[in-house]
């Protein structure tokens, strides 16, 4: 059999060592790791993480056994057919926050969507108070129609009261 | 037209620590002159630095002209450059030459103030800001040894730069801002 890539996802009440063990475990069983991000969402530990075995997803899955039964981690393993070095630059930076409610994500990355966006990094957050929580959303994107259109949708989005801030992203090579 | 190799991490030759230009002559202006050409074949490359070529020698040229709308000064051959002076912290996305296939989040000074010889060994001092100052920085730093990678920053970092300013808020201790 031949290597090929996975793509690992872990999600479980977080603790301190979790990454460690998952990553020996991989490291032990031969396997190779790519990119990933790891996040604490709400208390969860969870993880995505690409890695590359010479062998089924079945034997992945074994040599993560003994770390998710002792830790009460969720598994899953998908095999993919990306690899390594295919990144694309985020021309565009967005934040976006307000006060919490229903569909203000779908509303936000729907306007922007349709205006050219392709979202390559999204994380957000509740924030605030239990009585008044604020939404914070932060993205990084290539933005397709260019960044006037983008200007021009999120016009739209202000309009709701929700506040915006869209700053280009040049990156300096040198 | 000459270009010249340009190393790249993890050759331990990028973290030299670069001597300062003793005598500004005819063979170092061969020298920039080829360190030119090899900064303009690389498609968007607006700066290069002595080291990445492996000359061990405090040299950069920065050329942002070629953007858009930003403040430059054109093409400009710094030789022993110092920075004077400092001012105001800015994140911005930084790639490298000598680290293909990586960009990230780096914290610079908007503007700084530059003293450097000229290729004709004059002394010379230019007031930057912005992407020529960012640009400034990322070549300096490789006279000392460094590379941006010694610089990244959470793409977390600063939220709410320039316009939330005077509301940028801490965020609770618990939630994991912190990236792992
Ligand atoms: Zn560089």
């Amino acid at each position: 059999m031949s290597k090929q890539w996975y793509m690992l996802t872990v999600v479980g009440e977080d603790r301190p060592g979790i990454v460690a063990r998952v990553t020996t475990a991989l490291f032990e069983g031969g396997c190779n790791l790519g990119e990933a991000s790891m996040m604490r969402l709400g208390g969860n530990f969870t993880i995505m993480l690409m890695v590359e075995l010479e062998g089924s997803d079945g034997e992945l899955r074994k040599l993560l056994e003994p770390a998710a039964r002792s830790l009460n981690l969720h598994i899953h393993i998908d095999g993919i057919k990306g690899r390594l070095h295919r990144h694309l630059e985020p021309d565009v930076s967005i934040t976006v926050y307000g006060a919490d409610r229903a569909g203000i994500v779908a509303r936000v990355t729907g306007v922007l969507a349709d205006a050219g966006l392709h979202v390559l990094e999204l994380d957000s957050d509740v924030a605030g108070s239990r009585e008044t929580p604020i939404y914070v959303m932060h993205i990084e994107g290539h933005a397709g129609e260019g960044i006037d259109a983008l200007r021009s949708a999120l016009k739209l989005i202000e309009r709701d009261g929700i506040e915006v801030n869209l700053q280009p992203v040049d990156t300096m090579v040198g | 037209m000459v270009v010249l190799e340009i190393f790249t991490y993890p050759d331990e030759r990028l973290k030299q620590i670069s001597q300062p230009v003793q005598r500004v002559d005819d063979a170092l202006r061969t020298f920039i002159a080829e360190l030119e050409q090899t900064m303009r074949h690389s498609p968007g490359g607006v700066g290069i630095a002595a080291p990445q070529v492996g000359r061990f020698q405090r040299i950069v040229i920065v050329d942002v002209s070629a953007k858009p709308k930003i403040a430059n000064h054109g093409r400009m051959i710094l030789v022993n450059p110092e920075i004077l002076s400092w001012e105001g912290m800015v994140k911005g996305r930084e790639g490298c030459m000598s680290v293909p296939d990586y960009t990230g989040n780096v914290m610079r000074a908007e503007r700084v103030t530059v003293s450097a010889l000229d290729e004709q060994g004059e002394p010379r001092e230019y007031h930057c800001e912005g992407y020529e100052a960012r640009a400034i920085q990322h070549e300096i730093d490789h006279l000392d040894g460094l590379l941006f990678l010694d610089r990244l920053v959470s793409r977390r970092t600063d939220l709410f730069r320039r316009k939330n300013y005077g509301e940028k808020k801490r965020r609770r201790g618990e939630g994991g801002a912190t990236p792992r």
